[in-house]
């Protein structure tokens, strides 16, 4: 198997005088899905905060495509190639959507065949195209984050609970666009608590405690193996 | 799991009154003129003091807008912003009384040519200056207020000890370029040929502004790092950058409207830039922290209100803004167009 296109090794993050990450380690895969699971509050999204920068890590290193990414400001972190869809969406509200596009395109206009493809995936885009973002409603809110950090090819996305407080039509549509996504050869990494979700779209899980990896390996394992669920997460994941 | 999405798309349901509310300060100005009207009585008073009020509220305007987007962008609160104004005004004045064989001329070109020389002359000081202020000043301070407070009020006092130096430490007097002295009479009011051309840029420079953040990809950056910058970031701009560049622009701003507020007083000090920020600070905090167009309706009441009540009650004129301002922020606590801020 091919080099990870991410690495962390023992990365420690503190939150004003809270220490939340206590040594992650965590390799995620080229081309696949990776599932960052556990209880609410464990540091899941501290961790992806971590990765892209919003967070500085205070001890241990993030590698990213063979380059150490550590103490790169967040902007670089981008550019280098990480998508990075936040728990909150982060939508501008003022912005129409297409505002919002053109501001995801980093590297020039956005390009036609592009967004034709995502008005494919995400319909709602094309009929709002030119509406306030802050109008949209949850779940459209939830397809233009998606959209904007799929506007150009990234290596890596950093998809935090997608399909928080949604619809369950809208989560097919979500999990329809993220296969499409992996099958276009992207790594994902993402926090889910869905686990049908989780399921349909993992190939590998990863799950944290306490600020801290306590168990990787094939999502199928853990799908298929009930009191290790139990044991790992308890009874917080929405079982489905 | 299907993928086809069976949901109709269909906006958030926004209730009537909430699009109402998004629009009444758009209705305020118009109010604010028609009540002025019913309270003067005199049409032709009501002009003249109408005419002032926008030409003021424009100068206003055009310092507040820098100031309300560095505050925007980087939660940054600058006092030194009014070091900037009079700066710019003892540099383009400067210019002003070097050309003044220009000046002088009963020629609208060559005034116009000697008004836009000393303007330039004055961003380009005020942008510098801006620059640099930014760099030794602020930068040292991001995200700490108290501190922030305190060394730019020390910047703007140095600035304005050393225009003491330079210039020396008397206003000076002045008048305006020779075809912009005087007034139309219009409808039996006698509305001055300058305020009318102050109206003109600050409308110019409004619609100017609009094009830039609704048109081009900078403006949008701005526009959505104000609202969450921490996102504009994660999508790969610089915002430190961005916010260099929105500083040393909102400088030169400053420096334009001390120029136009030298040529509307024919008279500058170096404190006049200190004196001004109280009405640039309740524009800024009427407006919205971070709204441009906030800040330009802000500023046109601001504006209105001062000349007519300057007119009807002489002694209220300034406290008049002072109620407006607590009026304003009963009503609105954010501000007439709050920005929608992340977190
Ligand atoms: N901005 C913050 N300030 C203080 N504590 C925080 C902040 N963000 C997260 N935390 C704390 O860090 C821990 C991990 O949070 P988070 O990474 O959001 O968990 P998860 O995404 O797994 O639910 C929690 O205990 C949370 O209270
Ligand atoms: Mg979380």
């Amino acid at each position: 198997m091919s080099e990870p296109v991410l690495k962390l090794k023992g990365v420690e993050t503190d939150i004003a005088q809270y220490h939340i990450l206590k040594k992650v380690d965590l390799d995620v895969p080229r081309g696949s899905v990776t599932m960052l699971l556990g209880r609410n509050g464990v540091g899941k999204t501290t961790t992806l905060r971590t990765i892209i920068g919003h967070w500085q890590a205070r001890a241990g290193s993030i590698t990213f495509d063979g380059n150490d990414i550590t103490r790169l400001p967040v902007p670089d972190r981008a550019r280098a190639g990480i998508g990075f869809v936040p728990e909150d969406m982060g939508i501008f509200a003022d912005l129409t959507v297409e505002e919002n596009m053109i501001l995801a395109a980093i590297s020039g206009p956005l390009d036609a065949a592009r967004r034709d493809w995502l008005f494919s995936v995400f319909p709602p885009l094309r009929t709002f195209w030119n509406a306030a973002a802050g109008n949209l409603s949850g779940g459209q809110k939830q397809m233009l984050s998606i959209a904007r950090a799929m506007a150009e090819r990234r290596t890596l996305y950093l998809i935090d609970e997608p399909t928080k407080g949604l619809a369950p039509a809208i989560i097919s549509t979500m999990v329809g666009a993220l296969r499409e996504l992996k099958a276009q050869g992207a790594s994902i990494l993402m926090v889910e608590q869905n686990f049908a979700v989780a399921k349909a779209l993992g190939d590998h899980a990863a799950v944290m405690d306490d600020g801290r990896i306590v168990w990787t390996g094939s999502m199928a394992e853990l799908a298929n193996d009930a009191t290790l669920q139990e044991r790992l997460m308890g009874l917080s994941m929405e079982m489905q | 799991m299907t993928i086809a999405p069976t949901h109709k798309p269909t906006f958030a349901d926004i209730p009537l009154s909430e699009r109402l509310a998004k629009a009444t300060p758009l209705l305020l100005v118009p109010v604010l003129v028609l009540v002025g009207l019913a309270a003067i009585g005199n049409p032709s008073s009501w002009l003249t003091l109408t005419v002032s009020g926008l030409a003021m509220g424009m100068m206003i305007f055009i310092i507040a807008s820098g100031l309300t987007l560095v505050f925007g962008l980087m939660d940054v609160i600058n006092f030194g912003h009014g070091a900037f104004i009079s700066v710019g005004a003892f540099v383009g004045i400067s210019v002003l009384l070097a050309l003044g064989g220009w000046a002088g001329a009963p020629s609208l070109l060559l005034n116009l040519l000697v008004v836009l020389l000393a303007v330039i002359a004055a961003m380009i000081v005020t942008g510098g200056l801006g620059w640099a202020f930014e760099k030794v000043i602020v930068r040292p301070v991001y995200g700490a207020h108290l501190k922030q407070i305190l060394v730019t009020v020390g910047g703007l006092i140095v600035i304005e000890q050393l225009i003491a130096v330079v210039w020396g430490p008397e206003e000076i007097f002045f008048s305006r370029p020779e075809t912009l002295k005087g007034a139309f009479t219009f409808w039996g009011a006698a509305l001055e040929k300058y305020r009318i051309l102050a109206v003109a840029v600050g409308l110019g420079l409004f619609v100017a502004m609009r094009l830039v953040f609704r048109r081009t990809k900078i403006g949008l950056i701005v526009r959505a790092g104000v609202e969450n910058g921490e996102m504009v970031e994660a999508l790969g701009y610089r915002l430190s950058r961005v916010f260099i560049g929105v500083f040393i622009a909102g400088s030169a701003l400053a420096g334009l409207g001390g120029v136009m507020w030298g040529l509307y007083q024919e008279v500058i000090t170096a404190s006049m830039g200190e004196e001004l920020m109280i009405l640039v600070f309740i524009v800024v905090i009427i407006g919205g922290l971070g709204s441009v167009e906030g800040a330009f309706i802000g500023a046109l009441l601001v504006g209105l209100l001062q000349n007519y009540v300057a007119f009807l009650e002489p002694k209220l004129a300034l406290v008049s803004n002072i109620a407006l301002m607590t009026a304003i922020l009963m009503w609105r606590p954010q501000g007439m167009l709050p920005v929608v801020k992340a977190k």
